[in-house]
C-alpha cells in the first residue's frame, strides 16, 4: 500500500435508489475525518467502532454544532476495502442537497476531492484489482474524466457559461494588470493599485457566490428538473418513462393531483433529480376530450425545464410532428427517435438520439445527454436557476477560497507577486470547470492590451 | 583540401553569450575545449541593447553566477550604470539591470577565455558536423580543417543563413555587419533537424553630439550599486545616465505614410518576431490610439559617441528611419552611425532537445542560445552554462545537470522550450516562473551554488565563503526566533517612531519582524545585541522571516510538483500501445517524448486522466 497517498472523497452514488446518497472517503485520514463529524446514536466513537458494521447517527458540523442529516456509516480498514486503504462510507437518505453538504464538510477538513476514476486507480495501484484488468481500469479513468470534462466551454451554454466566463475574465484582468506591472515596471501602462485588485476580487467573489447560491437554492436541485416527454401516441413515451425508472430502480412518487393523462415521476440520473411528466399523445384532433389532453401536453412542454421529444424512427416525421417541433425551444429539447431496432436500415440523422425502449439501445447515452443538458447549462430553469454538479460546485468553492487568500494578502500589506500566487490558483481552479488551462492566456492578453517591449 | 587539425573533448561553435559560458564551463571542468567563432572581434558581442539584466533576466544572470559562470562577474567589471528594478515591490521581483560598456564587456570576456586553461579560442567558420552511429564525432570548418570531438555545443545565435532587412534593401548578413554562416544549416538538416525561421530587430545607433539632451529626461542609476556576482561585495564606479524622450504624432504619421515600404508589411520578412520587442512601426500600427511611445537613449560605452535608441527598432527604409527619428524631441538633428535593421535566421525546434539541452537525434550534440528559439543575452548565457556542463559530463560519462522549474529560472526556461516549443523568440519574464517567490535573485546561490560545486565550477575559497554565509543566516534566524521583545516604555517609544502599535505581551523578534511596518534595519534599536553582518546575510534573514507564510505555501506546491517530476518515463515507451490513452495525447507524447511524468503533464493536450492512464500502464508493466 502506498503510504504517501492523501485522503480523497467523493459522492459515489451513481445509480441505485434515488433517495440515498453515499459519500466515500478513502485514505489514511478517512476514519479520523469521519469520526470528527459523526455523532453515533449509541455514543460510539467511529475510531474504536467495529469495522464493516453499520452505525446509525448524525452528521454534525463541528463549527456550529448544526445537524446536517441522519446517516448510516460504515468503516472498512485497509486492506479489506475497495481501495485497500482505510475507507469510510456515509449513507445519507435526505437526497442530493444534504449529500453534497456532507461532502463539503468532509472536504473542509482538508480532504481532497477525488479525481474522476481515482478510487478505481487506487484500487489497482494498491493491488486490489487484478493485473489482467489494467486495461479496463484505464478505460474507467478515461471514460469518467471525459464525462467530467464533456462540459467544456463549447458545451457549457446559457447563463452558467456566461457567469463562469465573467468570473474568469475578472481574474484574468487582475492577473494581466499585476503581471504587466511586475514584468514591465518602466513602461507607461495602466497602473496597478490595491484598490483595483480588491474591487476585482470582490466582483469575482460575488459572482461565484451567486452561482453557488443559485445552484443550492434553485428548485431544480430541491425539486428536480421538470422534464416533459412529448410525442404522438404509440411512439413509446410510457415505455421510455418506465425504462428510465426501471433502470434507475428509482422511487416512484405519486404526486397527488396528477391527472390520468399527465403523470409525474421523480428519478435521479447521476446526482441530478428529474421530475418526468408523461403526457398524452400529440396530434391535431376534433375530439373534444382528446383536445384537452393535447393542449395540456403542449403546455407541459412549455413550462418544462427540459423536453424529451419522441418520435418513431421507422416512420418519417409527419406534419403534426413538424408543426410541434416548430413551437419547441430547441435549447431545452432533446430529440429522440425510438424503435431504432425496427429502423436499422434507415440512415440516422445527427441531431436525433436513436434509442430502442425494447432492446435498451441508446438509453445510457440518453441519460448522459439529460444530465449534461442540466449541468452544461442548457436547462436554465426560471429565475436564474442554474444547476451545478458536485464537481463544479466544489471547484467554485475552492475558487472563492483562493480569492479570499488573495484578499488577506492585500490586507496584510503584501505586494502583488504574493497575491498573484492566490489569484493564479483561483484562475486555474475555475478553469477546471471548463476543462481549459490558464496556460499562456495571461501573457497573450498582456501583449494584446499593452504596448510594451524595447 | 581537408586536413586533420586535432581532437578535442568538447567543441563549442559560436562565441556569443551562450558559447562563452559553455566553453568556459567545459574547460573549467578540465576538458580540452575548442571555441570556434566566425570573427574573433565578435566574442561576447552585444548586437542589440547595451544592457545586462532586467526583470526575469537579472535572475538568470544571478543563476549563471551561482553555478560558477562568467556573465555576472563580467558585467560587474564593465558596468557603467546600474538599477535595481521593482524595488517598490517584494524581493521576489527585484531585478537587477546594468548598462554595459559594450567594448569593455567583450574585451574582458575575451581575456578571461584566453587565459582559461584547457580552452583554445579560434576564428573559424564551422560548416559541417560529422556523426557516426548517431553520435557526434567532429566539426569541419571552412578552411578545410577537421576537428574531432567527443561532444559539441551549437551556439550560433542569429548567424545561420542570416538575412538583413532595411526597408526594401535586403542582403545576406550576420548581426552588426558581420558575415552570416551559410553552410551549417544544411548540415543540421542532413542530420535530420527540421529548422524554423525567426526574426529580430535592433534600432539605430546615433551620434551623441547630434542629440539635445536638454529636451530629454535624465535617467540616472541607483545611488547604491548592487553587484550581480555573489563574489563581489561592492562596486565603486562613476555612473553615466540614460535619457528618456518620446515619439509624437508627427513621427507616427511618417511611419504610416511609408508602411508600404516596410518588409514587415509587404510580406518580405517571413520570420516570426517577438511580441515583446515590437518594432516602432508595429507599435504605431497596433496601438493607433497611443499618441506617444517611450524612447530611452542609452550609451554604448564610455569611449564612444554611439548611443542606442531603445524603443525605435525598425526595418523601415533608411531615409524613413532618419525622418522618423528626427521628429523626436532632442533628436531633431540626429546623425545615424548605424541604421536600424531586422535580421532573419534559422533555428531548431527546441522540442528536439532533452532537459540537458542534448539533442534527441544525435548523442553528444548540444544546443544553446538563439539557435534554440530564445532571445536575449541572459537566456543564452543560462543555456550556455548548462549545455557546457552537460557536454563535459557526457564526455566524462557522468550524469547530466538537470535544473527543474523549482531550481531556477534557468530550469523554467529550458523546460518551457523543450516541452512546449516556442512560436516566437522566447524571452524570460518573472510571470513564467510559477514558484517565483522561491526563485529570487537574492537566493540564487542557495539554490544553485551547491550544484555548481558538484560540477567542479566553484572554487574552494568561494565554497567556504558560501558555507559561512549560510551558517550566519541560520544562526541569525535562530537568534531572532529566541529573542523576546518585552512590552514597556522603551520598546513602545521605538515602535511609535516607526508608526507601529506598542506590544501587549512579549513576542519573539521573529514575530515582530513579520509586521509590515518593521524592517530588519529600522528595528535595530530594539535589538542592541545584534551582530555585525553583511547585507547579503541580513537580506536573507529578513526575507525568510517576513515572507515565511507564502514561502511555505510555495514549498508545498513544489512538493506536489516534485512527486510527478521524480517519476521517470522509460525511453522506449510506445504511447500508441497504451489503450485508453486518447489519440491526441498519444501523438503529443510520441512527438515530445518527455523524460518524466511531470514533463508529460505540462504538454498541452495531455490531461490529468492521461497521466493516470500512463501510471496504470507503467504499473502493469512492473508487476
Amino acid at each position: 500500500m502506498n503510504s504517501n497517498q492523501d485522503t480523497i472523497a467523493a459522492i459515489s452514488t451513481g445509480t441505485g435508489s434515488a433517495g440515498i446518497g453515499i459519500i466515500r472517503i478513502s485514505g489514511p485520514d478517512a476514519v479520523g475525518t469521519a469520526a470528527s463529524l459523526f455523532v453515533s446514536a449509541t455514543g460510539k466513537d467511529l475510531r474504536t467502532a467495529e469495522a464493516s458494521k453499520m452505525y446509525y447517527g448524525r452528521i454534525r458540523n463541528p463549527q456550529d454544532d448544526s445537524v446536517i442529516d441522519e446517516v448510516l456509516i460504515v468503516k472498512m480498514n485497509g486492506p479489506h476495502s475497495y481501495t485497500a486503504e482505510d475507507v469510510v462510507e456515509i449513507n445519507c437518505h435526505g437526497g442530493i442537497v444534504p449529500t453534497r453538504r456532507i461532502l463539503e464538510l468532509v472536504l473542509a477538513q482538508g480532504v481532497r476531492h477525488a479525481d474522476p476514476g481515482e478510487f478505481t486507480k487506487r484500487a489497482f495501484l494498491n493491488g486490489r484489482i487484478d493485473l489482467t484488468q489494467a486495461e479496463s481500469v484505464m478505460d474507467v479513468i478515461t471514460a469518467k474524466s471525459e464525462k467530467a470534462l464533456e462540459i467544456s466551454v463549447g458545451q457549457l451554454s446559457g447563463s452558467l457559461r456566461d457567469k463562469i466566463r465573467e468570473i474568469d475574465s475578472q481574474i484574468i484582468d487582475m492577473l494581466v494588470l499585476i503581471e504587466s506591472n511586475l514584468d514591465y515596471p518602466e513602461y507607461e501602462i495602466e497602473q496597478l493599485t490595491n484598490e483595483k485588485i480588491t474591487s476585482g476580487i470582490e466582483n469575482a467573489r460575488t459572482l461565484a457566490q451567486k452561482i453557488l447560491e443559485y445552484g443550492r437554492n434553485s428548485y431544480l436541485m430541491r425539486e428536480g428538473v421538470r422534464t416533459a416527454i412529448i410525442g404522438k401516441p404509440n411512439v413509446g413515451k410510457s415505455s421510455l418513462l418506465n425504462l428510465l425508472l426501471g433502470e434507475e430502480r428509482a422511487i416512484v412518487t405519486d404526486i397527488p393531483g396528477t391527472t390520468r393523462d399527465v403523470i409525474h415521476e421523480a428519478i435521479l440520473i447521476g446526482d441530478i433529480p428529474f421530475v418526468i411528466t408523461d403526457t398524452a399523445g400529440i396530434r391535431e384532433t376534433e375530439d373534444q376530450v382528446e383536445k384537452i389532453g393535447v393542449e395540456r401536453s403542449l403546455s407541459a412542454a412549455e413550462s418544462a425545464d427540459l423536453i424529451l421529444f419522441l418520435r418513431d424512427a421507422s416512420k418519417d416525421l409527419d406534419d403534426d410532428e413538424a408543426a410541434v417541433i416548430g413551437t419547441l425551444d430547441r435549447n431545452k429539447t432533446i430529440f429522440i427517435a425510438n424503435k431504432s431496432d425496427k429502423a436499422e436500415d434507415v440512415s440516422r440523422e445527427t441531431n436525433w438520439n436513436y434509442i430502442s425502449v425494447k432492446t435498451g439501445e441508446g438509453i445510457e447515452d440518453l441519460k448522459e445527454r439529460m444530465s449534461r443538458a442540466v449541468t452544461g447549462g442548457s436547462v436554465e430553469g426560471s429565475g436564474n436557476a442554474v444547476m451545478l454538479n458536485e464537481r463544479q460546485e466544489n471547484l467554485l468553492r475552492q475558487t472563492i477560497q483562493r480569492l479570499d487568500d488573495a484578499r488577506r494578502a492585500i490586507d496584510d500589506g503584501l505586494s502583488a507577486e504574493f497575491y498573484s500566487v492566490d489569484l493564479t490558483e483561483a484562475g486555474e481552479t475555475l478553469r477546471q470547470i471548463t476543462g481549459e488551462s490558464l496556460g499562456e492566456d495571461v501573457l497573450d492578453t498582456i501583449f494584446e492590451r499593452f504596448c510594451i517591449g524595447k | 583540401m581537408e586536413y586533420q587539425a586535432g581532437d578535442f573533448d568538447v567543441i563549442v561553435i559560436g562565441a556569443g553569450h551562450a558559447g562563452c559560458e559553455a566553453a568556459l564551463a567545459a574547460a573549467r571542468k578540465g576538458l580540452e575545449t575548442l571555441l570556434l567563432t566566425i570573427n574573433l572581434d565578435s566574442v561576447a558581442m552585444m548586437p542589440c541593447n547595451p544592457a545586462i539584466g532586467g526583470t526575469g533576466k537579472g535572475q538568470l544572470v544571478r543563476e549563471i553566477d551561482a553555478l560558477g559562470g562568467e556573465m555576472g562577474r563580467n558585467i560587474d567589471a564593465t558596468m557603467i550604470q546600474v538599477k535595481m528594478l521593482n524595488t517598490g515591490k517584494g524581493p521576489a521581483v527585484h531585478s537587477l539591470r546594468a548598462q554595459a560598456d559594450k567594448k569593455a564587456y567583450q574585451q574582458r570576456m575575451k581575456e578571461v577565455i584566453e587565459h582559461q586553461e584547457h580552452l583554445i579560442l579560434r576564428q573559424q567558420e564551422a560548416v559541417e558536423l560529422t556523426a557516426e552511429n548517431g553520435r557526434i564525432t567532429g566539426v569541419k570548418v571552412r578552411t578545410g580543417a577537421v576537428y574531432g570531438c567527443g561532444a559539441c555545443v551549437i551556439a550560433t545565435g542569429t548567424y545561420l543563413k542570416g538575412k538583413i532587412f532595411i526597408g526594401d534593401v535586403s542582403y545576406d548578413g550576420g548581426p552588426n555587419g558581420l558575415f552570416p554562416a551559410e553552410e551549417l544549416s544544411g548540415s543540421l538538416k542532413d542530420l535530420g533537424f527540421p529548422l524554423q525561421r525567426f526574426k529580430t530587430g535592433t534600432p539605430a545607433r546615433v551620434d551623441k553630439k547630434s542629440l539635445d539632451f536638454t529636451k530629454m529626461i535624465v535617467q540616472p542609476g541607483d545611488e547604491k550599486i548592487v553587484p550581480f556576482s555573489f563574489e563581489n561585495d561592492r562596486i565603486d564606479i562613476e555612473q553615466v545616465p540614460c535619457w528618456l524622450t518620446y515619439t509624437n504624432p508627427e513621427a507616427h504619421q511618417i511611419i504610416m505614410d511609408n508602411l508600404d515600404r516596410s518588409p514587415l508589411y509587404t510580406g518580405d520578412v517571413t520570420g516570426i518576431g517577438p511580441r515583446y520587442c515590437p518594432s516602432i512601426e508595429t507599435k504605431v500600427m497596433r496601438f493607433a490610439d497611443k499618441n506617444r511611445h517611450q524612447i530611452f537613449i542609452e550609451p554604448e560605452g564610455l569611449n564612444t559617441n554611439e548611443m542606442y535608441v531603445q524603443g525605435m527598432s525598425s526595418c523601415l527604409p533608411e531615409d524613413v528611419q532618419i525622418a522618423v527619428y528626427r521628429c523626436v524631441p532632442g533628436m531633431e538633428d540626429v546623425e545615424f552611425m548605424r541604421s536600424a535593421y531586422a535580421i532573419e535566421y534559422d533555428c531548431i525546434y527546441p522540442t528536439d532537445l532533452t532537459a540537458s539541452l542534448e539533442s534527441k537525434r544525435i548523442a553528444g550534440l548540444f544546443f544553446a542560445g538563439q539557435i534554440n528559439g530564445t532571445s536575449g543575452y541572459e537566456e543564452a548565457g543560462a543555456q550556455g552554462i548548462v549545455a557546457g556542463i552537460n557536454a563535459a559530463d557526457y564526455v566524462l560519462g557522468q550524469e547530466p545537470l538537470i535544473l527543474s522549474r523549482a531550481d531556477g529560472y534557468t530550469g523554467v526556461l529550458i523546460d518551457d522550450i523543450i516541452t512546449k516549443g516556442t512560436l516566437e523568440p522566447y524571452r524570460m519574464m518573472t510571470s513564467r516562473a510559477e514558484y517565483r517567490l522561491l526563485l529570487r535573485q537574492d537566493n540564487a546561490d542557495q539554490r544553485l551554488t551547491p550544484l555548481g560545486r558538484e560540477q567542479g565550477l566553484i572554487s574552494d575559497e568561494r565554497w567556504e565563503h558560501f558555507l559561512a554565509k549560510q551558517k550566519q543566516i541560520d544562526e541569525e534566524i535562530y537568534r531572532l526566533k529566541h529573542l523576546i521583545v518585552k512590552p514597556g516604555e522603551a520598546s513602545a517609544k521605538i515602535l511609535e517612531s516607526l508608526s507601529a502599535s506598542p506590544l501587549q505581551n512579549g513576542i519573539s523578534f521573529e514575530e515582530l519582524l513579520r509586521r509590515p511596518e518593521i524592517t530588519y534595519e529600522n528595528s535595530r534599536g530594539l535589538d542592541p545585541e545584534r551582530p555585525e553582518l553583511s547585507e547579503w546575510v541580513t537580506q536573507q534573514v529578513e526575507v525568510r522571516i517576513k515572507y515565511d507564510g507564502y514561502i511555505k505555501k510555495q514549498l508545498q506546491q513544489v512538493e506536489r510538483f516534485k512527486k510527478l517530476e521524480r517519476k521517470r518515463l522509460p525511453e522506449q515507451i510506445d504511447y500508441s500501445d497504451i489503450k485508453g490513452l486518447r489519440i491526441e495525447a498519444a501523438e503529443k507524447l510520441t512527438e515530445i517524448r518527455p523524460a518524466t511524468m511531470g514533463q508529460a503533464s505540462r504538454i498541452s493536450g495531455v490531461s490529468p486522466a492521461d497521466i493516470s492512464v500512463i501510471q496504470i500502464y507503467l504499473e502493469s508493466l512492473k508487476k
